[in-house]
């Protein structure tokens, strides 16, 4: 097999993200880059349980006094739905049906833009409304650095999606472009498994103190 | 990658096979995502319902950990074959993860 052949629903391989070299490689190389973003992760939310609620002074807000629950789930329940709908995208491919691919990618994107904007509003709504700021206090400066690079992955997950759905457009699915969809609902799947943990270790438990 | 394919050399057999076989896993995917979602709202409401923090941080890492889980094992198939080097490479990442955690909580221990 290789990455120009053209199939029909019935020649399409069984895993098709992992039918040509090219993919096989894009697969290990891909599994290896998120066991050391797991160790990056686990850097930063080390460096944010050693500094939670440190900062310089009274007047300063802490983890209890500005998350607020009812935004976070509301953002967790918007990541969760993504994940499965991006799940959606690769039973679809795994089946040759690129136009409900697309389609599900596209609600993923959407799901995820809507993640961001609450992101975005949490993170004005600290700094408008507490001065809860990058450079406040120590707590300021761990909290951003972490949810920030969790967004940061959200955003890069958002343009690496759009982009391959622009660019295959009119290709179709192929051998080509299979394993790239495959790595990017991979991706995704990731910023989700990392959020799990933010909404519990940095939301639920700074709520609970 | 051929593995969990039906052994009959009709293409069409194969074919209708395989599309029974995503069915199905879908479904299980999207029993897990009820299940997922199911823990997340009972780790919200112990931590809104106000017991023990001796109790909540425990029990709200747990689904924690239970849901990562399914997200690696079922959205992220590491449950298939073909999947020995990925477990490698994220076993060998959450404990070093795991080490890093303790290292600096236990720095902040006193």
């Amino acid at each position: 097999m290789h990455a120009e052949e053209k199939f029909t629903p019935q020649t399409w391989p069984e895993s098709p993200e992992k039918a040509t070299l090219e993919g096989k490689n894009k697969f290990l190389g891909f599994w290896l880059f998120l066991g050391g973003e797991t160790v990056l992760f686990a850097s930063l939310f080390a460096t944010y349980i050693a500094l939670k609620d440190k900062v310089p002074s009274p007047d300063h807000m802490l983890a209890k006094d500005l998350f607020e629950l009812p935004l976070v789930f509301v953002m967790t329940m918007l990541l969760l739905t993504s994940s499965l709908t991006s799940v959606y995208a690769m039973y679809h491919m795994k089946n040759y049906n690129f136009k409900k691919m697309q389609l599900w990618m596209l609600i993923t994107v959407i799901l995820g833009l809507g993640f961001l904007g609450c992101e975005l509003y949490e993170f004005h709504h600290y700094y408008t409304e507490y001065n809860h700021t990058f450079t406040s206090s120590a707590f300021g400066s761990a909290f951003y650095t972490l949810t920030g690079f969790h967004g940061a992955h959200v955003v890069f997950g958002l343009v690496w999606m759009t982009l391959l759905m622009i660019r295959n457009a009119g290709r179709g699915l192929s051998l080509y472009n299979a394993p790239k969809f495959y790595l990017a609902s991979l991706y995704w799947h990731f910023i989700d498994v990392v959020w799990v943990f933010i909404f519990t270790v940095v939301y639920l438990m700074g709520m609970v103190g | 990658m051929v593995n969990n394919q039906s052994n009959s050399n009709n293409p069409r057999l194969n074919y209708d096979f395989r599309r029974k076989k995503n069915a199905e896993g879908m479904r299980i995917q999207v029993a897990t995502f009820t299940l997922m979602i199911f823990f997340t709202v009972v780790s919200f409401v112990a931590v809104a319902a106000d017991f023990s923090k001796w109790f909540v941080i425990p029990f709200i890492l747990l689904l924690a950990v239970v849901q990562v889980g399914f997200q690696l094992y079922y959205f992220m198939h590491m449950s298939e074959k073909g999947h020995e080097a990925p477990s490698l490479f994220m076993w060998s990442g959450i404990t070093v993860a795991f080490v890093t955690v303790l290292a600096f909580m236990t720095i902040i221990w006193w």
